[in-house]
Protein backbone atom coordinates (compact mmCIF):
# COMPACT_ATOMS: atom_id res chain seq x y z
CA UNK A 1 0.00 0.00 0.00
CA UNK A 2 1.49 3.26 -1.16
CA UNK A 3 0.12 5.88 1.22
CA UNK A 4 1.84 8.81 -0.48
CA UNK A 5 0.17 7.87 -3.79
CA UNK A 6 -3.23 7.46 -2.09
CA UNK A 7 -2.90 10.87 -0.45
CA UNK A 8 -1.89 12.51 -3.71
CA UNK A 9 -4.75 10.77 -5.55
CA UNK A 10 -7.32 11.85 -2.96
CA UNK A 11 -6.04 15.42 -3.22
CA UNK A 12 -6.29 15.45 -7.01
CA UNK A 13 -9.74 13.85 -6.88
CA UNK A 14 -10.88 16.36 -4.25
CA UNK A 15 -10.23 19.16 -6.73
CA UNK A 16 -12.89 17.59 -8.98
CA UNK A 17 -15.58 17.37 -6.27
CA UNK A 18 -16.93 20.90 -6.99
CA UNK A 19 -17.57 19.98 -10.66
CA UNK A 20 -19.44 16.82 -9.65
CA UNK A 21 -21.52 18.67 -7.04
CA UNK A 22 -22.21 21.51 -9.47
CA UNK A 23 -23.42 19.08 -12.17
CA UNK A 24 -25.64 17.28 -9.66
CA UNK A 25 -27.02 20.44 -8.04
CA UNK A 26 -27.80 22.35 -11.24
CA UNK A 27 -29.33 19.37 -13.03
CA UNK A 28 -31.41 18.30 -10.02
CA UNK A 29 -32.68 21.89 -9.56
CA UNK A 30 -33.69 22.26 -13.21
CA UNK A 31 -34.99 18.69 -13.21
CA UNK A 32 -37.14 19.25 -10.13
CA UNK A 33 -38.75 22.39 -11.57
CA UNK A 34 -39.40 20.52 -14.80
CA UNK A 35 -40.75 17.50 -12.90
CA UNK A 36 -43.24 19.70 -11.01
CA UNK A 37 -44.41 21.23 -14.29
CA UNK A 38 -44.76 17.78 -15.86
CA UNK A 39 -46.68 16.41 -12.87
CA UNK A 40 -49.09 19.37 -12.94
CA UNK A 41 -49.45 19.09 -16.72
CA UNK A 42 -50.22 15.41 -16.31
CA UNK A 43 -53.02 16.22 -13.87
CA UNK A 44 -54.37 19.07 -16.01
CA UNK A 45 -55.74 17.57 -19.24
CA UNK A 46 -55.95 14.41 -21.32
CA UNK A 47 -53.63 15.73 -24.03
CA UNK A 48 -51.19 17.03 -21.43
CA UNK A 49 -51.21 13.65 -19.71
CA UNK A 50 -50.51 11.84 -22.98
CA UNK A 51 -47.57 14.14 -23.78
CA UNK A 52 -46.09 13.67 -20.31
CA UNK A 53 -46.53 9.90 -20.53
CA UNK A 54 -44.68 9.86 -23.84
CA UNK A 55 -41.88 12.02 -22.41
CA UNK A 56 -41.50 9.81 -19.35
CA UNK A 57 -41.55 6.68 -21.51
CA UNK A 58 -38.71 7.95 -23.70
CA UNK A 59 -36.44 9.32 -20.97
CA UNK A 60 -37.07 6.56 -18.45
CA UNK A 61 -36.96 3.82 -21.03
CA UNK A 62 -33.59 4.61 -22.63
CA UNK A 63 -30.17 4.61 -20.94
CA UNK A 64 -28.85 7.94 -19.70
CA UNK A 65 -25.55 7.13 -21.43
CA UNK A 66 -27.34 6.94 -24.78
CA UNK A 67 -29.16 10.21 -24.05
CA UNK A 68 -25.86 11.94 -23.29
CA UNK A 69 -24.33 10.59 -26.51
CA UNK A 70 -27.35 11.68 -28.56
CA UNK A 71 -27.40 15.18 -27.12
CA UNK A 72 -23.63 15.68 -27.27
CA UNK A 73 -22.51 13.89 -30.44
CA UNK A 74 -25.91 13.54 -32.12
CA UNK A 75 -27.15 17.15 -32.11
CA UNK A 76 -23.71 18.50 -33.03
CA UNK A 77 -23.84 16.73 -36.38
CA UNK A 78 -26.67 18.86 -37.75
CA UNK A 79 -25.74 22.13 -39.44
CA UNK A 80 -29.12 23.56 -38.42
CA UNK A 81 -28.26 23.02 -34.76
CA UNK A 82 -24.74 24.37 -35.20
CA UNK A 83 -26.06 27.56 -36.77
CA UNK A 84 -28.90 28.07 -34.29
CA UNK A 85 -28.94 30.31 -31.22
CA UNK A 86 -28.65 27.15 -29.06
CA UNK A 87 -25.16 26.30 -30.28
CA UNK A 88 -23.26 28.50 -27.79
CA UNK A 89 -24.82 26.28 -25.10
CA UNK A 90 -24.74 22.95 -26.91
CA UNK A 91 -21.13 23.57 -27.95
CA UNK A 92 -20.07 23.33 -24.31
CA UNK A 93 -19.84 19.78 -22.94
CA UNK A 94 -20.99 21.11 -19.56
CA UNK A 95 -24.37 22.31 -20.81
CA UNK A 96 -24.94 19.11 -22.80
CA UNK A 97 -24.38 17.11 -19.63
CA UNK A 98 -26.71 19.37 -17.63
CA UNK A 99 -29.38 19.09 -20.33
CA UNK A 100 -29.23 15.29 -20.46
CA UNK A 101 -29.13 14.87 -16.68
CA UNK A 102 -31.95 17.37 -16.08
CA UNK A 103 -34.26 15.91 -18.77
CA UNK A 104 -33.61 12.43 -17.40
CA UNK A 105 -34.22 13.24 -13.74
CA UNK A 106 -37.33 15.26 -14.69
CA UNK A 107 -38.89 12.07 -16.07
CA UNK A 108 -38.22 10.10 -12.90
CA UNK A 109 -39.07 13.06 -10.68
CA UNK A 110 -42.47 13.63 -12.31
CA UNK A 111 -43.39 10.00 -11.64
CA UNK A 112 -42.30 10.31 -8.02
CA UNK A 113 -44.34 13.49 -7.59
CA UNK A 114 -47.33 11.84 -9.29
CA UNK A 115 -47.06 9.03 -6.75
CA UNK A 116 -46.92 11.57 -3.95
CA UNK A 117 -49.98 13.44 -5.28
CA UNK A 118 -51.93 10.20 -5.68
CA UNK A 119 -51.17 9.30 -2.09
CA UNK A 120 -52.82 12.43 -0.67
CA UNK A 121 -55.94 11.11 1.12
CA UNK A 122 -59.19 12.19 -0.53
CA UNK A 123 -60.53 13.02 2.93
CA UNK A 124 -57.89 15.72 3.47
CA UNK A 125 -58.80 17.36 0.18
CA UNK A 126 -62.51 17.22 0.97
CA UNK A 127 -61.87 18.69 4.41
CA UNK A 128 -59.99 21.58 2.76
CA UNK A 129 -62.85 22.18 0.35
CA UNK A 130 -65.38 22.12 3.18
CA UNK A 131 -63.30 24.72 4.99
CA UNK A 132 -63.77 26.93 1.91
CA UNK A 133 -60.23 26.89 0.55
CA UNK A 134 -59.61 28.05 -2.99
CA UNK A 135 -57.91 25.61 -5.38
CA UNK A 136 -54.59 27.44 -4.97
CA UNK A 137 -54.77 27.53 -1.17
CA UNK A 138 -55.81 23.89 -1.13
CA UNK A 139 -52.72 22.95 -3.12
CA UNK A 140 -50.42 25.19 -1.11
CA UNK A 141 -51.60 24.16 2.34
CA UNK A 142 -52.91 20.61 1.97
CA UNK A 143 -51.99 18.77 -1.23
CA UNK A 144 -48.38 19.83 -1.88
CA UNK A 145 -47.09 19.48 1.72
CA UNK A 146 -48.64 16.03 2.01
CA UNK A 147 -47.48 14.99 -1.46
CA UNK A 148 -43.94 16.25 -0.78
CA UNK A 149 -43.77 14.27 2.43
CA UNK A 150 -44.92 11.12 0.68
CA UNK A 151 -42.54 11.61 -2.22
CA UNK A 152 -39.46 12.56 -0.23
CA UNK A 153 -37.99 9.08 0.46
CA UNK A 154 -38.21 8.14 -3.21
CA UNK A 155 -36.94 11.54 -4.31
CA UNK A 156 -34.00 11.23 -1.92
CA UNK A 157 -32.98 8.08 -3.76
CA UNK A 158 -33.33 9.92 -7.06
CA UNK A 159 -30.95 12.66 -5.89
CA UNK A 160 -28.40 10.03 -4.87
CA UNK A 161 -28.76 8.32 -8.24
CA UNK A 162 -28.17 11.68 -9.91
CA UNK A 163 -24.94 12.28 -7.98
CA UNK A 164 -23.71 8.92 -9.25
CA UNK A 165 -25.02 9.60 -12.78
CA UNK A 166 -22.81 12.68 -13.08
CA UNK A 167 -19.96 10.19 -13.55
CA UNK A 168 -21.31 9.59 -17.08
CA UNK A 169 -20.39 13.19 -17.94
CA UNK A 170 -16.78 12.03 -17.97
CA UNK A 171 -17.31 10.43 -21.39
CA UNK A 172 -18.00 13.80 -22.97
CA UNK A 173 -14.66 15.25 -21.87
CA UNK A 174 -15.85 16.73 -18.56
CA UNK A 175 -13.24 16.18 -15.88
CA UNK A 176 -15.50 15.62 -12.91
CA UNK A 177 -14.68 13.01 -10.26
CA UNK A 178 -14.75 9.93 -12.50
CA UNK A 179 -13.12 11.75 -15.42
CA UNK A 180 -10.30 12.87 -13.15
CA UNK A 181 -9.97 9.33 -11.78
CA UNK A 182 -9.64 7.97 -15.31
CA UNK A 183 -6.97 10.53 -16.09
CA UNK A 184 -5.02 9.59 -12.98
CA UNK A 185 -5.31 5.90 -13.96
CA UNK A 186 -4.01 6.73 -17.42
CA UNK A 187 -1.05 8.58 -15.89
CA UNK A 188 -0.24 6.02 -13.23
CA UNK A 189 -1.73 2.78 -14.64
CA UNK A 190 -2.96 1.98 -11.11
CA UNK A 191 -6.67 1.32 -11.49
CA UNK A 192 -7.59 -0.21 -8.12
CA UNK A 193 -6.25 2.46 -5.78
CA UNK A 194 -7.63 5.34 -7.83
CA UNK A 195 -11.13 3.93 -8.30
CA UNK A 196 -11.34 2.91 -4.64
CA UNK A 197 -10.55 6.53 -3.71
CA UNK A 198 -13.16 7.82 -6.18
CA UNK A 199 -15.73 5.36 -4.81
CA UNK A 200 -15.02 6.51 -1.26
CA UNK A 201 -15.60 10.14 -2.23
CA UNK A 202 -18.97 9.27 -3.84
CA UNK A 203 -19.87 7.34 -0.67
CA UNK A 204 -18.98 10.32 1.51
CA UNK A 205 -21.04 12.72 -0.62
CA UNK A 206 -24.03 10.39 -0.59
CA UNK A 207 -23.67 9.76 3.15
CA UNK A 208 -24.11 13.48 3.78
CA UNK A 209 -27.02 13.58 1.30
CA UNK A 210 -28.92 10.68 2.88
CA UNK A 211 -28.52 12.30 6.31
CA UNK A 212 -29.85 15.60 4.95
CA UNK A 213 -32.88 13.94 3.35
CA UNK A 214 -33.55 12.02 6.56
CA UNK A 215 -33.39 15.23 8.55
CA UNK A 216 -35.83 16.89 6.17
CA UNK A 217 -38.13 13.88 6.43
CA UNK A 218 -38.15 14.15 10.21
CA UNK A 219 -38.84 17.88 10.08
CA UNK A 220 -41.82 17.30 7.79
CA UNK A 221 -43.31 14.55 9.95
CA UNK A 222 -43.49 16.05 13.43
CA UNK A 223 -46.36 13.74 14.39
CA UNK A 224 -44.15 10.68 13.98
CA UNK A 225 -41.93 11.92 16.80
CA UNK A 226 -44.76 12.16 19.29
CA UNK A 227 -46.65 15.24 20.43
CA UNK A 228 -44.75 17.52 22.78
CA UNK A 229 -46.57 17.94 26.08
CA UNK B 1 -17.92 -34.25 9.31
CA UNK B 2 -14.35 -35.16 8.42
CA UNK B 3 -15.53 -36.42 5.05
CA UNK B 4 -17.34 -33.12 4.51
CA UNK B 5 -14.20 -31.13 5.37
CA UNK B 6 -12.07 -33.19 3.03
CA UNK B 7 -14.60 -32.71 0.31
CA UNK B 8 -14.52 -28.98 0.91
CA UNK B 9 -10.72 -28.93 0.80
CA UNK B 10 -10.78 -30.84 -2.47
CA UNK B 11 -13.27 -28.42 -3.97
CA UNK B 12 -11.19 -25.45 -2.83
CA UNK B 13 -8.02 -26.97 -4.26
CA UNK B 14 -9.80 -27.66 -7.53
CA UNK B 15 -11.16 -24.12 -7.70
CA UNK B 16 -7.68 -22.78 -6.99
CA UNK B 17 -6.15 -24.94 -9.69
CA UNK B 18 -8.79 -23.81 -12.16
CA UNK B 19 -8.25 -20.14 -11.39
CA UNK B 20 -4.50 -20.66 -11.76
CA UNK B 21 -4.90 -22.20 -15.19
CA UNK B 22 -7.19 -19.33 -16.18
CA UNK B 23 -4.35 -16.93 -15.44
CA UNK B 24 -1.90 -17.22 -18.33
CA UNK B 25 0.92 -15.47 -16.50
CA UNK B 26 0.91 -17.81 -13.54
CA UNK B 27 1.65 -20.94 -15.55
CA UNK B 28 4.82 -22.31 -17.03
CA UNK B 29 5.58 -20.31 -20.14
CA UNK B 30 5.88 -22.47 -23.18
CA UNK B 31 3.84 -19.88 -25.12
CA UNK B 32 1.92 -22.15 -27.42
CA UNK B 33 -1.11 -19.96 -27.00
CA UNK B 34 -1.15 -16.19 -26.80
CA UNK B 35 -3.92 -13.68 -26.12
CA UNK B 36 -3.24 -10.30 -27.73
CA UNK B 37 -5.22 -7.15 -26.90
CA UNK B 38 -5.88 -4.38 -29.40
CA UNK B 39 -8.11 -1.31 -29.22
CA UNK B 40 -10.23 -1.90 -32.31
CA UNK B 41 -10.81 1.83 -32.78
CA UNK B 42 -7.58 3.23 -34.22
CA UNK B 43 -7.69 2.90 -37.99
CA UNK B 44 -5.77 1.85 -39.94
CA UNK B 45 -3.75 0.22 -37.14
CA UNK B 46 -6.71 -1.67 -35.74
CA UNK B 47 -10.45 -1.26 -36.20
CA UNK B 48 -13.72 -3.07 -35.85
CA UNK B 49 -15.90 -3.85 -38.89
CA UNK B 50 -19.66 -3.31 -38.62
CA UNK B 51 -20.11 -7.04 -38.05
CA UNK B 52 -17.69 -6.97 -35.13
CA UNK B 53 -14.52 -8.37 -36.70
CA UNK B 54 -11.13 -6.91 -35.87
CA UNK B 55 -9.16 -5.83 -38.94
CA UNK B 56 -6.29 -3.49 -39.73
CA UNK B 57 -2.54 -3.29 -40.16
CA UNK B 58 -1.78 -4.63 -36.70
CA UNK B 59 -4.21 -7.53 -37.02
CA UNK B 60 -2.43 -8.67 -40.21
CA UNK B 61 0.94 -8.02 -38.58
CA UNK B 62 0.00 -9.95 -35.43
CA UNK B 63 -1.02 -12.98 -37.48
CA UNK B 64 2.27 -12.79 -39.37
CA UNK B 65 4.32 -12.47 -36.16
CA UNK B 66 2.40 -15.32 -34.50
CA UNK B 67 3.08 -17.57 -37.48
CA UNK B 68 6.79 -16.73 -37.21
CA UNK B 69 6.78 -17.44 -33.46
CA UNK B 70 4.78 -20.64 -34.08
CA UNK B 71 2.13 -19.74 -31.50
CA UNK B 72 -1.64 -19.82 -31.70
CA UNK B 73 -2.96 -16.28 -31.22
CA UNK B 74 -6.32 -14.94 -30.15
CA UNK B 75 -6.87 -11.21 -30.64
CA UNK B 76 -9.30 -9.46 -28.31
CA UNK B 77 -10.58 -5.89 -28.21
CA UNK B 78 -9.95 -3.82 -25.09
CA UNK B 79 -10.75 -0.15 -24.41
CA UNK B 80 -7.66 2.03 -24.65
CA UNK B 81 -7.77 3.59 -21.19
CA UNK B 82 -7.64 0.21 -19.44
CA UNK B 83 -5.30 -1.57 -21.81
CA UNK B 84 -2.10 -1.38 -19.70
CA UNK B 85 -3.72 -2.28 -16.34
CA UNK B 86 -5.40 -5.22 -18.15
CA UNK B 87 -2.04 -6.54 -19.33
CA UNK B 88 -0.54 -6.41 -15.86
CA UNK B 89 -3.69 -8.02 -14.43
CA UNK B 90 -3.07 -11.02 -16.71
CA UNK B 91 -6.17 -10.64 -18.87
CA UNK B 92 -3.99 -11.00 -21.97
CA UNK B 93 -0.31 -11.48 -22.77
CA UNK B 94 0.54 -8.72 -25.24
CA UNK B 95 -0.71 -5.33 -26.44
CA UNK B 96 -0.58 -4.58 -30.16
CA UNK B 97 -2.51 -1.34 -30.39
CA UNK B 98 -0.37 1.35 -32.02
CA UNK B 99 1.19 1.94 -28.62
CA UNK B 100 4.24 4.19 -28.67
CA UNK B 101 7.22 3.14 -26.62
CA UNK B 102 7.68 5.86 -23.99
CA UNK B 103 9.75 6.15 -20.80
CA UNK B 104 6.57 6.55 -18.73
CA UNK B 105 4.99 3.36 -20.05
CA UNK B 106 8.33 1.55 -19.63
CA UNK B 107 8.00 2.08 -15.87
CA UNK B 108 5.05 -0.33 -15.77
CA UNK B 109 5.40 -2.60 -18.80
CA UNK B 110 8.06 -3.75 -21.24
CA UNK B 111 8.08 -3.36 -25.01
CA UNK B 112 9.36 -5.28 -28.00
CA UNK B 113 11.52 -3.41 -30.48
CA UNK B 114 9.41 -0.88 -32.44
CA UNK B 115 7.72 -1.97 -35.66
CA UNK B 116 6.38 1.30 -37.10
CA UNK B 117 7.03 4.96 -36.41
CA UNK B 118 4.98 7.97 -37.42
CA UNK B 119 5.22 11.52 -36.03
CA UNK B 120 2.34 13.38 -34.38
CA UNK B 121 0.82 16.49 -35.91
CA UNK B 122 -2.23 18.76 -35.81
CA UNK B 123 -5.55 18.15 -37.56
CA UNK B 124 -7.54 21.27 -38.43
CA UNK B 125 -10.54 22.09 -40.67
CA UNK B 126 -9.48 23.02 -44.22
CA UNK B 127 -11.11 26.43 -43.77
CA UNK B 128 -8.61 27.32 -41.04
CA UNK B 129 -5.38 29.20 -41.77
CA UNK B 130 -2.27 27.04 -41.52
CA UNK B 131 -0.44 26.84 -38.22
CA UNK B 132 3.18 28.02 -38.17
CA UNK B 133 6.03 25.60 -38.97
CA UNK B 134 3.91 23.68 -41.46
CA UNK B 135 5.65 20.41 -42.30
CA UNK B 136 8.71 21.20 -40.16
CA UNK B 137 9.92 18.76 -37.53
CA UNK B 138 10.21 19.44 -33.81
CA UNK B 139 12.58 16.89 -32.27
CA UNK B 140 12.13 16.89 -28.51
CA UNK B 141 15.57 15.28 -28.06
CA UNK B 142 17.11 18.59 -29.19
CA UNK B 143 16.03 20.67 -26.19
CA UNK B 144 17.28 24.11 -27.25
CA UNK B 145 15.71 24.03 -30.70
CA UNK B 146 12.48 22.37 -29.58
CA UNK B 147 11.95 24.82 -26.69
CA UNK B 148 12.10 27.75 -29.10
CA UNK B 149 9.80 26.03 -31.59
CA UNK B 150 7.27 25.10 -28.89
CA UNK B 151 7.25 28.68 -27.57
CA UNK B 152 6.41 29.87 -31.08
CA UNK B 153 3.74 27.18 -31.42
CA UNK B 154 2.29 28.10 -28.01
CA UNK B 155 1.79 31.74 -28.94
CA UNK B 156 0.06 30.72 -32.19
CA UNK B 157 -2.29 28.38 -30.30
CA UNK B 158 -3.13 30.80 -27.47
CA UNK B 159 -6.69 30.26 -26.23
CA UNK B 160 -7.44 27.42 -28.65
CA UNK B 161 -9.27 24.25 -27.64
CA UNK B 162 -7.22 21.20 -28.65
CA UNK B 163 -8.45 17.59 -28.52
CA UNK B 164 -6.45 14.38 -28.11
CA UNK B 165 -7.10 10.79 -27.12
CA UNK B 166 -6.75 10.21 -23.38
CA UNK B 167 -3.59 8.53 -22.13
CA UNK B 168 -1.62 8.96 -25.35
CA UNK B 169 1.74 10.54 -26.10
CA UNK B 170 -0.19 13.27 -27.93
CA UNK B 171 -2.28 14.17 -24.86
CA UNK B 172 0.87 14.02 -22.72
CA UNK B 173 2.72 16.35 -25.06
CA UNK B 174 -0.08 18.93 -24.98
CA UNK B 175 -0.33 18.69 -21.20
CA UNK B 176 3.42 19.00 -20.66
CA UNK B 177 4.35 21.66 -23.20
CA UNK B 178 1.25 23.67 -24.07
CA UNK B 179 -1.08 23.58 -21.06
CA UNK B 180 -0.59 27.31 -20.33
CA UNK B 181 -1.68 28.27 -23.83
CA UNK B 182 -4.46 25.84 -24.77
CA UNK B 183 -7.54 24.20 -23.29
CA UNK B 184 -7.02 20.43 -23.56
CA UNK B 185 -9.98 18.08 -24.07
CA UNK B 186 -9.29 14.34 -23.89
CA UNK B 187 -11.42 11.67 -25.57
CA UNK B 188 -11.80 7.92 -24.98
CA UNK B 189 -11.04 7.29 -28.68
CA UNK B 190 -9.98 9.24 -31.77
CA UNK B 191 -13.42 8.80 -33.37
CA UNK B 192 -15.12 10.97 -30.72
CA UNK B 193 -12.41 13.59 -31.04
CA UNK B 194 -13.00 13.77 -34.81
CA UNK B 195 -16.77 14.18 -34.30
CA UNK B 196 -16.14 17.14 -32.01
CA UNK B 197 -13.67 18.65 -34.46
CA UNK B 198 -16.25 18.33 -37.25
CA UNK B 199 -18.90 19.90 -34.98
CA UNK B 200 -16.57 22.79 -34.13
CA UNK B 201 -16.44 22.09 -30.41
CA UNK B 202 -12.67 21.94 -30.58
CA UNK B 203 -10.44 24.06 -32.80
CA UNK B 204 -8.01 21.29 -33.66
CA UNK B 205 -6.86 17.82 -32.75
CA UNK B 206 -3.36 16.47 -32.18
CA UNK B 207 -2.84 12.91 -33.37
CA UNK B 208 -0.54 10.44 -35.06
CA UNK B 209 -0.04 11.41 -38.71
CA UNK B 210 -0.56 7.81 -39.87
CA UNK B 211 -3.94 7.81 -38.15
CA UNK B 212 -4.84 11.13 -39.80
CA UNK B 213 -4.10 9.79 -43.29
CA UNK B 214 -6.79 7.15 -42.78
CA UNK B 215 -9.18 9.55 -41.02
CA UNK B 216 -9.07 11.87 -44.05
CA UNK B 217 -10.13 8.99 -46.29
CA UNK B 218 -13.35 8.50 -44.34
CA UNK B 219 -16.63 10.42 -44.88
CA UNK B 220 -16.27 13.89 -43.35
CA UNK B 221 -12.49 13.56 -43.33
CA UNK B 222 -12.17 15.42 -46.64
CA UNK B 223 -12.96 18.66 -44.78
CA UNK B 224 -9.85 18.26 -42.61
CA UNK B 225 -6.13 18.71 -43.20
CA UNK B 226 -2.82 18.32 -41.40
CA UNK B 227 -1.25 21.51 -40.14
CA UNK B 228 1.69 22.75 -38.12
CA UNK B 229 4.89 20.85 -37.25
CA UNK B 230 5.54 17.11 -36.90
CA UNK B 231 6.60 16.31 -33.34
CA UNK B 232 9.05 13.46 -32.64
CA UNK B 233 11.61 12.30 -30.08
CA UNK B 234 11.70 12.60 -26.28
CA UNK B 235 8.38 11.79 -24.63
CA UNK B 236 6.86 11.12 -28.08
CA UNK B 237 8.65 7.79 -27.92
CA UNK B 238 10.54 5.65 -30.37
CA UNK B 239 7.74 4.25 -32.50
CA UNK B 240 5.06 1.66 -31.75
CA UNK B 241 6.02 -1.60 -30.08
CA UNK B 242 4.33 -4.68 -28.66
CA UNK B 243 3.46 -4.07 -25.00
CA UNK B 244 4.48 -6.94 -22.70
CA UNK B 245 4.63 -7.73 -19.01
CA UNK B 246 8.09 -7.04 -17.54
CA UNK B 247 8.41 -10.62 -16.31
CA UNK B 248 7.91 -12.15 -19.77
CA UNK B 249 11.41 -11.53 -21.13
CA UNK B 250 11.30 -14.77 -23.14
CA UNK B 251 8.20 -13.54 -24.95
CA UNK B 252 9.91 -10.22 -25.67
CA UNK B 253 12.82 -12.10 -27.28
CA UNK B 254 10.38 -14.00 -29.48
CA UNK B 255 8.58 -10.82 -30.59
CA UNK B 256 11.88 -8.97 -31.22
CA UNK B 257 13.13 -11.79 -33.43
CA UNK B 258 9.80 -12.05 -35.30
CA UNK B 259 9.60 -8.28 -35.94
CA UNK B 260 13.16 -8.15 -37.25
CA UNK B 261 12.55 -11.22 -39.43
CA UNK B 262 9.36 -9.64 -40.77
CA UNK B 263 11.29 -6.51 -41.68
CA UNK B 264 14.15 -8.50 -43.19
CA UNK B 265 11.98 -10.37 -45.69
CA UNK B 266 9.97 -7.26 -46.59
CA UNK B 267 6.64 -8.34 -45.06
CA UNK B 268 6.50 -5.46 -42.60
CA UNK B 269 7.07 -2.78 -45.25
CA UNK B 270 4.54 -4.45 -47.57
CA UNK B 271 1.90 -4.44 -44.83
CA UNK B 272 2.51 -0.78 -43.95
CA UNK B 273 2.23 0.24 -47.61
CA UNK B 274 -0.99 -1.78 -47.88
CA UNK B 275 -2.61 -0.07 -44.87
CA UNK B 276 -0.88 3.35 -44.58
CA UNK B 277 -0.10 3.98 -48.29
CA UNK B 278 3.47 4.81 -47.21
CA UNK B 279 6.29 2.71 -45.76
CA UNK B 280 6.44 3.57 -42.04
CA UNK B 281 8.19 0.36 -40.96
CA UNK B 282 11.12 0.82 -38.57
CA UNK B 283 14.37 -0.09 -40.33
CA UNK B 284 16.72 -2.78 -38.97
Amino acid sequence: MDLAFLGETLLRLASAIPTTLELAFVSVSIGLALALLLALLRASSVIGAACVRAYVFVFRGSPLLVQIFLIYYGLGQFDAVRESFLWPFLRRPWWCAILALALNTAAYGSEIIRGGLAAVPAGSIEAGRVAGMSRFTLYRRIVLPLALRQALPAYGSEIIIMVKSTSLASIITITELTGTARQIVSDSFRAIEVFVCAGLIYLAINFVLTRAVLLLERTLTPHARGVPR
Amino acid sequence: MIVFRMGLAAVTALALAMSMSAMPSAMAKDWTKLVIATEGAFPPYNMTTPDGKLVGFEIDMAHDLCARMKVECTIVAQDWDGIIPGLNAGKYDAIIAGMSITPKRREVIDFSVPYVSSPATFEVPKSMADLPMLGERINLDDKAASDAAIAKLGSALKGKIVGAQVSTIQADFLKTYLSKDIELRTYPSNAEQDLDLAAGRIDMAFASSSYLVSAFAKPGGEKMKMSGPFVTGGMMGAGSGVGLRKADTDLKDKFDAAIKASYADGTMSKLTVQWFKIDVAVKY
